[in-house]
């Protein structure tokens, strides 16, 4: 009988105390009557009877309860409406946060055991995570016992024509072994062998799934295909799975990496081109890997003491290509979400509290006809989890709208998809946040409502409200204030962060500039003539359309795709004179560039002239450089005449240019030198060539594009045109990420800052209210007006000067932790603080000033009438 | 059709053990063993009725006000003071008669099909 008693606790306990007596020896009689065999059977089919009824019993009790809710919500729909969309936002925040740091920072890379997938990489005197050379690699690979495999790859771009326009496509370049140790096989045709790699082999490419698709149409036959590459036949052997995407999520295809003699020979272990990726053996650690390597880099010194003076080797996991930056900004993403949260929490509590407190009554007047303490709980608590689910179905749907805007957060720098998606254990961890804020702040007031018969609340009339509950309340608005003083200020530094970077002089004047990018393929373009030509025709055309003033070509603009391009300068008698070999101190960005270009970009010139149409192959090679290249190089002397060795030849110093932030608006940029387009042998140092065009006007550069394409068109017709952009949106695209963190942030903080006050403002509007009496009671005795205001007003100041001092605190350790995101801007910025906790004094001001005007309405004769 | 008949109409159909209990009504209070005892013996021991079953059945239909608690006892010999005595009320009886003529009705439709013996 004490097993049945046990199984009676399944049901609610109501429907125990009512019943339990009853079917107790209803079940001991049935259970006499049984014997042997019969007895279990009357167990078991006791147990699956029990469990099924009380479900029903429960649902049932559930179902009064929701109605009673539902009926008890639309009596006071501003309650129900406001707790909805506190939960909404908080929730909905939260989980697209979540969301977006869980796809980028947390969930597995899309690879088969992605824990033993390292990153392998060269350090240089100055840089650490500089690409391998094919040399380094292979006598590496050969050394090296830690890993299964290990693989190397480059981004790469091809031209791909055939099709209605040629279109310009960002893929990469591989070792065969690539995909064996990603571990992932294409989704349909094969993965490259080893024989795809060989001098002379047939050119063959993957393609991934989204060129597949948009290209192709999802061709089922598209294995075995010929398709044009940058004017040479490739043949599809495959199509990757629609989630892959690596290194990058704009990468569109992949080719094998081809090694003749000439790619080991010993003049190109200085020629960094590959990134280095290796599976581990299975128990081998990144540590054990790394000193293996570095034992390695440094027997590979000894052997190479010129090429490969200094360098060493970098191993660390694939998962932390993550810049420091993204994940310090998607830290800084859930810190606001968490806030968000907090905020929209402590509101609910109070507005539960203050519904329970004003309901005192109504519970005690159902305690007094019957209602167990039971039924109460279980009533307060279906209404706080009705609440909680509905709140938390709406957040799912905001997060679910939210994340694709969040997208724009995501790097592409990453081996996952661009667009993160809400995935089942987001999904998970927001109902489970709904639930539990259901039950936590349900419980609080039952807690308080319920917790002795209380029955004070029949005789306590209109004066409900002790000092506790009054405190617990006030400490929910505290945190509010310091969660949203918190954000506040981390917003506002970002948003002078942003406009520090927005200040930067980029060095040149990008307004009026359109540019664009062509390709000037090998081996047509091979011949300086045949580029002269080209450059000739195209800027000649370019300057002769309207309001167009100069046109010129550059190997690569600044602050575009690439921007790197770092050679050795060799000066007589400089202290760090490298004869070729490269350290941290003596290099410089090779960049040619036709005549006309810093006229084209308003980039000063300083002294001396521009490359000019007459410096030819057969005269001296002329330089303009930088003015940190002459800071570095000839400081405190005249540059114009001086000679320099860079680039295979040796150049003449004709011109000095102003300095240009090449690697982008926070980043330094190495000294600049400037090279004629026509002084560099036919079909070498290729890939500097000038592509890239820029033109100014003095109309509105993006309506030139049209025409400028018709040139490009008329003088070949193959050239695919990429890139085309005004100079002002190049670099806005710089500030492009900080905008969106700026905005982002701005948005939490926004709805922080709402939500906080209106917790304030209720929890004063419901302090007055307590106080009505109170104040008509002063009043009549002869209190002044003056005396109320001050005092209600005095209330409000405290209560935010109690917040904003833990807020700033939080906020300076949040600024602490962010400061790589704030380009200098310090976390404790007065401006910033000052801004913050003025904005939350006022907003705690406006949120008093209504419930204060109430209180001076106060009808002395009405508010003492209702005792 | 009178308000009875209309509320009866929106309880239909009855679950099974709802319909039974309802029927050992008819024509005594009983309590729950009795109930129990009764509907085993109208289906010929075929249905015995657990204690979840008829209790967790005769809350509801306390709230739906097919039954009601009734103070009048037996003779104190037969009284046992910890059982409660059930009386059906008139919603009860008209939602039994209701639930009673549905019945009929399908079993008519059965005949007619075939499914069932007796004339079509």
């Amino acid at each position: 009988m004490k097993l049945y008693d046990w199984l009676l606790r399944v049901y609610p306990a109501s429907f125990r105390n009512e019943y339990g007596g009853e079917m107790r020896p209803l079940f001991g009689r049935r259970l006499q009557g049984a014997k042997g065999a019969a007895v279990v059977g009357l167990w078991l089919s006791t147990v699956a009877e029990v469990f099924v009824n009380a479900a029903a019993v429960h649902f049932d009790l559930f179902k009064q309860d929701a109605s009673y809710t539902v009926r008890g919500l639309r009596r006071s729909p501003a309650f129900a409406i406001t707790a909805i969309l506190i939960l909404t936002l908080g929730i909905g925040a939260t989980t697209a946060a979540f969301s977006v740091t869980d796809f980028v920072l947390i969930r597995p890379l899309p690879f088969r055991e992605p824990d033993r997938l390292v990153m392998l990489l060269e350090t240089t005197p100055g840089y650490v995570g500089m690409e391998l050379s094919a040399p380094n690699y292979r006598d590496w690979k050969g050394a090296a016992t830690s890993f299964e495999s290990l693989s190397i790859y480059t981004t790469s771009a091809a031209t791909m024509t055939g099709g209605t326009e040629p279109r310009r496509l960002n893929g990469a370049t591989s070792s065969a072994e690539l995909l064996v140790t990603l571990g992932v096989a294409p989704t349909i045709g094969r993965s490259f062998t080893a024989d795809d790699e060989r001098e002379g082999a047939a050119r063959v490419v993957l393609l991934s799934y989204r060129l597949w698709q948009t290209e192709f149409g999802g061709d089922a036959d598209i294995v075995g295909r010929t398709l044009v590459f940058d004017d040479a036949p490739v043949t599809v052997v495959g199509v990757m799975p629609r989630e892959f995407h690596f290194p990058r999520s704009d990468v569109l295809f992949w080719r094998p990496a081809r090694f003749t003699a000439r790619d080991y020979q010993e003049s190109e272990r200085t020629n960094n081109r590959f990134y280095g990726i290796g599976r581990l053996k299975p128990g081998v650690t990144v540590e054990r890997a790394q000193t293996e390597m570095s034992l390695i880099a440094a027997q590979s010194e000894r052997q190479h003491p010129r090429e490969n003076k200094d360098t060493g080797a970098f191993v660390y996991p694939l998962r932390d290509e993550v810049s420091q930056r993204s994940r310090l900004l998607l830290l800084a993403l859930t810190g606001a979400a968490g806030c968000v949260l907090l905020i929209a929490c402590a509101n609910l509590a109070n507005l539960l509290l203050a519904r329970a407190l004003g309901r005192r009554r109504e519970l005690a007047v159902r305690t007094a006809i019957g209602a167990g303490r039971e039924r109460l709980v279980r009533q307060l608590m279906t209404e706080s989890l009705l609440l909680a689910v509905v709140g938390g179905a709406l957040g799912i749907a905001v997060a679910v709208a939210a994340v694709p805007l969040l997208a724009q957060l995501v790097p592409a720098d990453l081996p996952i998809s661009a667009t993160p998606t809400v995935d089942l254990r987001v999904l998970a961890v927001a109902a489970a946040l709904s639930v539990a804020t259901g039950i936590v702040f349900g419980m609080a007031p039952v807690l308080r409502a319920g917790g002795s018969p209380d029955l004070d609340g029949l005789r306590e009339g209109a004066r409900a409200g002790g000092g506790r509950k009054e405190s617990l309340r006030s400490t929910l608005v505290v945190i509010e204030i310091a969660a949203s003083v918190a954000l506040l200020v981390s917003t506002g530094l970002l948003i002078r962060a942003l406009l520090t970077v927005q200040e930067v002089d980029p060095g040149f004047r990008p307004d009026g500039v359109l540019m664009l990018q062509t390709e000037l393929p090998l081996p047509a373009y091979r011949r300086v003539v045949t580029r002269e030509a080209f450059y000739t025709r195209v800027i000649g055309e370019a300057t002769a359309l309207p309001g167009v003033t100069s046109a010129a070509f550059i190997s690569f603009m600044p602050m575009s795709s690439f921007r790197g391009g770092m050679w050795p300068v060799s000066v007589k008698g400089d202290s760090d004179e490298a004869s070729g070999i490269r350290s941290a101190n003596n290099v410089a960005a090779i960049r040619y560039v036709t005549p006309g270009f810093f006229r084209t970009l308003g980039i000063p010139l300083k002294r001396g002239r521009d490359i000019g149409p007459g410096d030819s192959r057969d005269r001296p090679f002329a330089a303009v450089v930088s003015e940190s290249f002459v800071n570095r190089y000839f400081p405190g002397q005249d540059p114009i005449g001086r000679h320099f060795t860079f680039a295979y030849a040796e150049r003449e110093i004709v011109g000095v240019a102003a300095n240009v932030k090449f690697r982008g608006l926070e980043r330094t940029s190495e000294p600049q030198v400037y090279l004629s387009s026509q002084q560099v042998g036919d079909g070498e140092i290729t890939f500097y060539v000038p592509k890239s065009l820029g033109i100014r006007t003095s109309g509105d550069p993006a309506a030139l594009a049209p025409a400028v394409r018709d040139i490009i068109r008329r003088a070949d017709p193959r050239l695919p045109i990429t890139d085309v952009q005004t100079l002002p949106d190049l670099v806005e695209r710089e500030t492009a990420s900080r905008s969106v963190q700026v905005r982002v942030l701005a948005a939490f903080a926004a709805v922080a800052f709402v939500l906080a006050a209106v917790g304030i403002h209720g929890l004063l509007s419901f302090t007055v209210s307590q106080r009505t009496t109170e104040i008509g009671v002063r009043i009549a005795l002869g209190a002044q007006r003056r005396d109320i205001l001050s005092m209600v007003l005095l209330r409000g100041v405290m209560l935010s000067l109690a917040g904003v001092v833990p807020g700033v605190l939080l906020a300076y350790a949040a600024g602490r932790s962010m400061e790589a995101l704030l380009a200098g801007v310090h976390p404790a910025d007065a401006l910033t603080l000052t801004s913050a906790v003025g904005l939350s004094v006022l907003m705690t001001i406006v949120g008093t000033v209504a419930p204060t005007l109430r209180a001076l309405r106060v009808d002395p004769i009405a508010a003492l009438r209702t005792e | 059709m009178d308000e009875i008949a209309k509320e009866a109409a929106g309880l239909l159909p009855l679950p099974p053990a709802t319909f039974h209990i309802l029927l050992a009504l008819a024509d005594e209070d009983r309590h729950g063993y009795a109930i129990i005892q009764e509907v085993a013996a109208r289906t010929g021991g075929e249905l015995t009725l657990s204690a979840g079953t008829l209790y967790r059945s005769i809350q509801r239909m306390l709230e739906q006000g097919l039954l009601v608690e009734t103070r009048d006892r037996p003779a104190p010999e037969d009284d046992d003071e910890r059982r409660r005595y059930y009386r059906i009320t008139a919603l009860g009886t008209a939602v039994a008669k209701a639930e009673a003529r549905r019945l009929t009705q399908l079993v008519k439709m059965a005949r007619a099909a075939g499914f069932a013996p007796g004339k079509a």
